[in-house]
């Protein structure tokens, strides 16, 4: 499988936000990017949006549904939101969207701060795997992955994506 | 019953015999040490290749529990616990209740312990009544009704001069008063050593000074009314150098140590373990030291269990809310071949502060194996090993070292020259 | 004579997570940092609007107090019902004990109600320990205070004061003043701040009120208070008991107020920006001048925020832990 350049799906997903936000008639978004690759790639499209608004960053450790099974997150960031959500048209922002609790979580956390107004949903990678109903508003490509097989993205600079196969790795 | 023991290593520190050879006994009594008596003929045999014969332990300080106590103990299964031990002979400390200070209470220890049939049980009649340190018990009653010394525990007296009166009075009639010299005020609310393990684990301590404070007062106050003194229980190295110094200038006071304190430091608090909180506390390895080397030298003639079971309940809770105490007399051969082991004490050394040291202390007739001596000897492998607690007959299982591998196993306990343990 | 044998740490589990918070004795800087981080997440929370998360939806946490303590107890409950737990809170004083109930049995009775989560305050030192070895072992035991020796979150929440007033902890002079020997928490603070790396920690007390063996802890002793708040960057004032009075400890409250007291011209010879902290409840007069307490190197009162977020971070990862061994044996199982 050859991996999409990430540079590359930026610019187009900056397009396809614009076109986006301006069919909803909407003027002062409100960026936010789940840590850590939503970050990454919020910082870039914001660059190709030629954008200085300024970037909130979610931490949904403290919301994930699977603390019964795995614990708390290692290394737990604070989130840091510099402005309102209540009313707000917010973007949000992640890496890869894979079975979609990531960002289950992120709305829950989000609706804790306030209520917004809406929120659009843009994603680098979507891997066809959700397993609740979310839908990426905004997506750079869509990939079918192998069972054993896994995208990870690298950054800040330069974005990178890399391809692991735990079938491929050596037996222990 | 005329019984042979043949090739064993007979030790007796007291006449200073050390050699393989064969004893006879009959009657209760030991009758022969080598060839046997012309005519004699044993209705049994032990061979005793291999094992060493000593005289039976004297232990100074087992806490039978009864009357009073009966979910810690009773005297049937401390005894056999001794026993087991290879205990013959024992002392055990007034705190009964009601505390020894009847006669009543002493016969009927007295009793109960012929009925076990055990071992002999020599009983420590309180030096105050009820152990209040305000007014003399009956200590001539008691000793005519067979306690053979008296004591106060760590209950202190209150007033030094009811003290010194005690002690006239106890000399008047060649008593021996055993001290467990303790302040009272500055061991106050201590249930450790002060220093800086207690210190670390926020324990309030009981200072070296508890001990050395009163026993200075106590070592002049025996000088003064001229009684008989032992010094029981001691745990720090500036105590032990304290009697040494009274010895060495001619006051004859002899002494005891617990043997776990010889062992055990209060390094064994690190997990607040409550098996190791006992009265007196375990002290810094430089006092255990210093212990070991009074009992190399002799200025501590005799080695203790200080045997205090309990039940469960009263060791299951946070260490301070514990009661003190260890149930340590099962071992006590074994786990004092430890010493042996360690190269502290050569084993007619170690037999005699089992023995005869202990005995001597007391005046008790027990602690040596001669021709016409009460027959009460212990057989044991010293090449063998005791698991402690595959077999437990105490009543407590508070002990430490439960699990532990231990050099030596008893074979043989004998009382009166009947087998009252078989191991 | 056989050694005890080496046994993995009691409040760790296999992976050298917190299973149980008993004591900061043992546990790693890098562990300690990693709480500081994860109560500095739990600050934020703390500052939105809705200052719950859901973490701890479902389980149960249970605030055992033998000893009162209006403070702790509320502090604790709160952290717990921020993180979405259910809390029950049992002041079990003299009336339990009195009534002849050990304190096993009170607690197999409280396991047996499935709490996932006991914190205990006992006024017996290795409460906590006591507790955490004979309770069933996937209940986590938070110690909240244990006679003389532990007050591990208090010292953390110390610690978290520090960090967030004055960056890190390696070059700065910390002293802490007043009645050591009883104090729980000077313990804790000595052990924390040792483990972080600070490398001037200072007592200040007069001799009855200083524990034996306190080079342990890798402290200067003064007994001067000028010369001991000499240039310090933080001072930490205990809490003086009046019952320190009877049993010859102190002749006064006057007299110790006179030597150890915290005035305003005491804290002149520390750093101008010096920070005044206290685990309280506050004595005025006794330890502290007034103006000191409500003036403005006084950061007590952030200390209590900071506590909340420190209890949020020591609940979640000591569940975590349990959680994480959970697995462990899981899968050894298989």
């Amino acid at each position: 499988m050859i991996l999409p350049v990430p540079a590359e799906l930026i610019s187009q997903m900056a397009v396809d936000l614009k076109s986006h936000l301006e069919r909803r008639g909407i003027t002062e978004p409100r960026f936010i990017g789940i840590r850590t690759g939503g970050i990454w790639v919020a910082q870039a499209l914001l660059r190709a949006l030629g954008s200085d608004s300024p970037l909130g960053t979610l931490d949904v450790s403290f919301y994930r549904d699977d603390f019964s099974q795995n614990g708390l997150h290692p290394q737990v960031r604070p989130s840091d939101l510099p402005f309102e959500i209540e009313g707000q048209h917010l973007v949000l922002i992640d890496d890869v969207l894979m079975s979609g609790r990531t960002i289950r979580a992120a709305l829950n956390e989000l609706f804790d701060y306030g209520r917004p107004a809406s929120v659009t949903l843009v994603s680098l990678l979507d891997l066809n795997a959700a397993e609740l109903p979310i839908r990426p508003n905004v997506v750079g490509a869509t990939l079918s992955l192998k069972p054993t097989e896994r995208v990870k993205l690298s950054g800040p600079a330069p974005l990178t994506l890399e391809l692991q196969d735990s079938s491929l790795e050596p037996a222990l | 019953m005329k019984l042979s023991i043949l090739g064993a290593r007979v030790i007796d520190p007291a006449s200073q015999l050390d050699q393989i050879t064969d004893l006879h006994l009959e009657a209760g009594k030991i009758v022969a040490i080598g060839a046997a008596p012309a005519g004699f003929t044993p209705s049994q045999t032990l061979d005793a290749k291999g094992l060493v014969a000593a005289p039976g332990l004297v232990d100074l300080n087992v806490a039978l529990r009864e009357p009073g106590y009966s979910r810690k103990g009773t005297i049937a299964s401390e005894t056999r616990a001794a026993a087991a031990g290879g205990v013959t002979s024992l002392c055990c400390p007034p705190q009964t209740k009601p505390v020894l200070d009847t006669s009543a209470v002493a016969e009927l220890i007295l009793d109960r312990a012929r009925e076990a049939g055990n071992c002999k049980v020599f009983p420590i009649g309180a030096l105050s009544k009820g152990l209040d340190g305000e007014q003399l018990a009956e200590l001539i009653a008691l000793r005519d009704a067979g306690c053979v010394a008296f004591g106060n525990g760590l209950n202190s007296f209150s007033n030094t001069r009811t003290l010194c009166r005690a002690l006239e009075y106890a000399a008047t009639f060649d008593l021996t008063v055993i001290f467990h010299s303790q302040d009272r005020d500055l061991a106050e609310g201590g249930i450790a050593h002060d220093g800086p393990m207690a210190a670390f684990r926020g324990l309030p301590g009981i200072p070296e000074t508890a001990e050395t404070v009163a026993l200075a007062r106590d070592l002049l106050l025996v000088e003064q009314s001229g009684v008989r003194a032992h010094f029981s229980q001691l745990t720090s190295a500036r105590g032990v150098a304290l009697i040494a110094q009274a010895q060495a200038r001619g006051l004859k006071v002899t002494a005891d140590v617990a043997l776990y304190q010889l062992i055990l430091t209060d390094e064994a608090l690190v997990d607040f373990s409550s098996v190791y909180h006992v009265q007196p506390p375990l002290r810094t390895r430089a006092d255990r030291d210093g212990l070991r080397a009074a009992v190399k030298s002799g200025v501590v003639q005799a080695i203790s269990s200080h045997h205090q079971p309990h039940e469960r309940d009263a060791k299951l809770a946070p260490f301070g809310a514990t009661e003190p105490g260890m149930s340590s007399v099962e071992l006590l051969l074994p786990l004092a071949m430890t010493l042996v082991e360690d190269g502290l004490l050569d084993l007619p050394t170690l037999l005699a502060r089992l023995s005869a040291g202990p005995a001597q202390a007391l005046r008790l007739p027990a602690g040596s194996l001669t021709v016409g001596a009460p027959a009460d000897l212990v057989l044991f492998d010293p090449t063998a090993s005791t698991v402690a607690g595959e077999k437990w007959y105490s009543k407590g299982d508070n002990c430490a070292f439960l699990g532990h591998c231990l050099p030596g196993a008893v074979r043989y306990t004998l009382v009166d020259g009947r087998i009252s343990y078989e191991g | 004579m056989t050694p005890p044998d080496a046994k993995r740490p009691l409040q760790l589990n296999d992976q050298g997570q917190l299973r149980h918070f008993l004591s900061l004795d043992g546990l790693s800087r890098e562990l300690l940092t990693e709480i500081l981080d994860t109560a500095d997440s739990f600050l934020e929370v703390g500052a939105r609007a809705v200052k719950k998360v859901p973490l701890l939806r479902g389980k149960t946490v249970c605030n055992v107090f033998f000893e009162n303590s209006t403070r702790t107890r509320t502090t604790f409950e709160m952290a717990a019902q921020r993180l979405s737990a259910d809390v029950i809170t049992l002041n079990v004083s003299t009336s339990s004990a009195s009534k002849g109930e050990t304190l096993l049995d009170t607690l197999r009775n409280l396991e047996a109600m499935a709490a996932d989560m006991f914190v205990v305050r006992h006024g017996d030192s290795g409460a906590a320990h006591f507790i955490a070895e004979h309770v069933c072992p996937q209940v986590a035991i938070i110690n909240g205070g244990d006679g003389r020796h532990a007050h591990p979150t208090q010292g953390m929440l110390d610690m978290l004061t520090i960090r967030r007033h004055k960056g890190g902890f390696e070059n700065l002079s910390v002293a802490i003043v007043g009645d050591i020997l009883h104090s729980r928490v000077a313990r804790s603070n000595m052990i924390a701040l040792k483990t972080l790396g600070c490398k001037d920690i200072r007592v200040i007390a007069p001799k009855t009120l200083l524990p034996i063996g306190i080079e342990q802890y890798g402290v200067k002793v003064y007994t001067d208070m000028n010369e001991g708040l000499k240039d310090v960057d933080v001072v930490i004032m205990l809490r003086l008991q009046r019952e320190r009075m009877s049993g010859g400890l102190l002749p006064s409250e006057g007299e110790f107020y006179r030597l150890f007291g915290l005035t305003t011209a005491r804290l002149a010879g520390a750093k101008p920006d010096a920070i005044v902290m206290h685990p309280g409840p506050i004595n005025r007069g006794v330890e502290i001048e007034s103006a000191v307490a409500d003036g403005p190197h006084s950061v007590i009162l952030n200390q209590v925020t900071y506590g909340i977020a420190v209890r949020m971070a020591v609940l979640s990862m000591t569940m975590s832990g349990q959680t994480a061994q959970r697995q462990i044996e899981q899968e050894k199982a298989q």
